[in-house]
């Protein structure tokens, strides 16, 4: 396998270059396909039997879940490539991610608070899928605290790349731990799975998880760009590209 | 040339040296080896004054106070773990002993826990008095504090590794080590409730011997990568 | 080819620490019986050289070699084969020096009560060697870390400052250390202020 893409990915000035032209593919879909999912949410889609029109915060809620994970999986990965095989520019990713990620973790933890108001009357109830969202929020914080508590860019990157690692490991465990907990005290479930979903429902929904992936990968490409300028201020490539 | 030369020792013999170093040294400081101990009491104590004294009360809380108070004295241990060592240069000779360095983090936070875990488990019949707990549930809710504090220990090590040299460094260790250590928590809590009811907590605390086995066998692979990143 | 590959190798190394180029494509070989003085001004990388060639710190360009090996290829036995001595005396101040150096050279290889106590006396801390080390004073504490790097059976001797607080008793004591084992085929790169009078005319590494 010819894996001169990979480390042409991993130089900074390529990386800039591509990330840079990758862009506009990312952002502009985003904005599509979550402009329509939102109006076919919002305003297309007919209202829940159950719980009328309250249901539809799931169009901002699963998005920002599913997000919350992926942005951990992407931080963790970028995370052990950065420790095992030294590359720099996947600690820029990692730390790029992590915000991105905790923003997300905490609009699902509001938008399921939200949710829950009107079917619980309190605006917090110990579920088991917000509380796990709850304890993936510290995961984060505590990736980013570590990363900001030294001094020495090349320590901060290691010592939150293993940090990293060692949370996704625990992940599955504080999961399980937590959805038991939850049965043992028979807490409420909003989340129940529908038997079935009417297109009208799923389409729009399929389109913001879509939109809202595009829309992280664009957040990415910023990002990185702008690690990547901190980082490789010093360096000749940039010099030029200033010019 | 010498190098490689006679009688070398074995990685499980230089850990056993490590060990009684560390527990000759803990031993010189023992008053040190109290404080834990003595925060835990106070932290459960807390609750009675706190709530009520009312006997059935302070036994539906009492699971979970003795966990939370046992989760966050081990915190409070994990901070002198390894910061002697960076700041006199002995952990840096551990680094370059020649032994593998996960077997010589095994040894540490074995002896650490030890150190840390068994007076923590030998206050805990006084908490629990404290909180109106009948005497025989005492022994299975001691059980589960040896295996969760030996959890806490390593993987606080791993923690205790990534936090050295930064500024604030135990605030720190707490808020990256609670997460990882909610289903110790959530587990021990769980069958110390069970104990207090009469009930059997077989099952949980066997979850917590799985947990202690995963944690020993792979926290110290961490706590290595860590302390190696550390002396960067 | 049997004298580069039986010693030390450095090969086009380049160091960065934060934004600073610390080492700009260092190359050098110390061989059997070799003392190296590493010398620069303050600030110009030293430490950071000792470091890296004992693999605490990891060079962004080049290679360390030892015995021809990469010395990442066998971090462990790359260490038991070298001496590392750095500004902190790798001594714990409860513990007295004797009991210091049974557990650090305990982690290496089986330790000879008898071979501590007189490389002990012989720097000049017999006396004291059963003192907690937090009393002992700092030229002391010194000695007793170069009694654990004479002691610890190591071919390649990697000693950053290694006279610093000593007198000239305790400097003349290390320097005879030097030399012996350098006679015994030994090598040894240390870093020193001034001119090492002692050692006669020891091979000069340069950083700019």
């Amino acid at each position: 396998m010819n894996w001169t893409w990979f480390h042409r990915l991993a130089s900074p000035p390529h990386f800039y270059r591509i990330a840079g032209q990758l862009l506009p593919w990312f952002a502009i879909p985003a904005a599509l396909l979550l402009l329509a999912g939102i109006y076919g949410g919002l305003v297309l889609a007919p209202p829940d039997y159950q719980q009328g029109d309250a249901y539809r915060i799931i169009y901002i809620h699963a998005p920002s879940a599913w997000l919350s994970l992926l942005c951990y999986t992407v931080m963790a990965t970028a995370a052990f490539v950065g420790l095992v095989w030294r590359i720099k520019l996947a600690h820029a990713v990692a730390a790029a991610t992590a915000p991105i990620g905790a923003s997300f973790t905490a609009l699902a933890l509001a938008t399921g608070s939200l949710w829950g108001r009107p079917m619980w009357g309190t605006w917090w109830e110990w579920d088991a899928r917000l509380t796990s969202e709850l304890i993936l929020l510290f995961l984060y914080l505590g990736y980013m605290a570590l990363r900001s508590a030294f001094d020495d860019l090349t320590r901060a990157d290691r010592a939150s790349a293993l940090l990293a690692v060692v949370g996704v490991v625990n992940v599955p465990i504080i999961h399980f731990s937590v959805y038991w907990w939850n049965s043992l005290h028979q807490g409420t479930t909003v989340f129940k799975a529908q038997p079935s979903i009417p297109p009208s429902m799923l389409l729009p929904l399929l389109m913001c998880l879509l939109g809202s992936t595009l829309l992280y990968g664009a957040l990415l490409c910023v990002r990185v760009r702008a690690e990547v300028l901190e980082r490789e201020r010093q360096a000749s490539w940039l010099a030029g590209l200033v010019k | 040339m010498n190098g490689a030369g006679a009688s070398v020792v074995s990685p499980g013999q230089a850990a056993l040296v490590l060990i009684s170093r560390e527990l000759r040294l803990a031993w010189r400081r023992w008053g040190q080896s109290l404080h834990p101990v003595a925060f835990f009491l106070m932290v459960t104590t807390l609750f009675p004054l706190a709530l009520s004294p009312e006997s059935a009360q302070l036994r539906s809380v009492a699971a979970g106070v003795v966990w939370v108070g046992a989760l966050l004295s081990s915190l409070l241990a994990l901070e002198t773990l390894f910061r002697a060592d960076l700041d006199d240069g002995t952990l840096e000779q551990v680094v370059l002993s020649g032994q593998p360095l996960a077997a010589l983090m095994l040894a540490k936070t074995l002896a650490h826990w030890l150190v840390s875990g068994l007076p923590l488990v030998a206050a805990t019949p006084v908490a629990l008095g404290a909180l109106a707990v009948p005497a025989v549930a005492f022994g299975p809710i001691m059980l589960g504090i040896l295996l969760g504090t030996g959890v806490l220990s390593f993987l606080g090590g791993i923690g205790a590794a990534l936090t050295l040299g930064t500024r604030r460094g135990s605030v720190l260790l707490s808020l990256l080590i609670l997460p990882m250590a909610m289903p110790v928590l959530i587990f021990g809590a769980r069958a110390a409730d069970l104990a207090v009811r009469g009930e059997p907590a077989g099952g949980g605390l066997l979850l917590l011997t799985a947990m202690l086995v995963l944690t020993v066998t792979l926290a110290p692979l961490a706590t290595a990568a860590a302390v190696r990143i550390c002396l960067e | 080819m049997t004298e580069p590959a039986r010693g030390l190798e450095a090969l086009h190394l380049h160091l960065w620490r934060g934004d600073r180029h610390v080492l700009k494509g260092l190359s050098f070989s110390v061989g059997p019986g070799e003392l190296v003085h590493v010398r620069g001004p303050n600030g110009v990388g030293k430490t950071s050289l000792l470091r890296t060639l004992a693999g605490f710190l990891y060079p962004e360009e080049g290679e360390v070699r030892w015995c021809g090996q990469p010395i990442g290829a066998d971090r462990d036995g790359y260490a038991a084969a070298l001496a590392y001595l750095g500004h902190d005396n790798g001594l714990k101040g409860d513990l007295s020096a004797r009991e210091n150096l049974r557990y650090a050279l305990g982690l290496r290889h089986a330790v000879d009560p008898a071979a501590v106590t007189a490389t002990l006396e012989r720097l000049g801390v017999g006396a004291v060697a059963d003192l907690p080390a937090r009393s002992l004073s700092a030229g002391q504490r010194r000695r007793v870390a170069l009694a654990r790097v004479a002691l610890a059976r190591a071919s390649l001797w990697l000693l950053d400052e290694p006279f610093t607080n000593l007198d000239a008793a305790g400097s003349a004591a290390g320097a005879e250390l030097l030399l012996e084992h350098a006679a015994g085929g030994g090598m040894a790169l240390l870093t020193a202020h001034g001119e090492l009078e002692a050692i006669h005319r020891p091979r000069r590494l340069e950083l700019a």
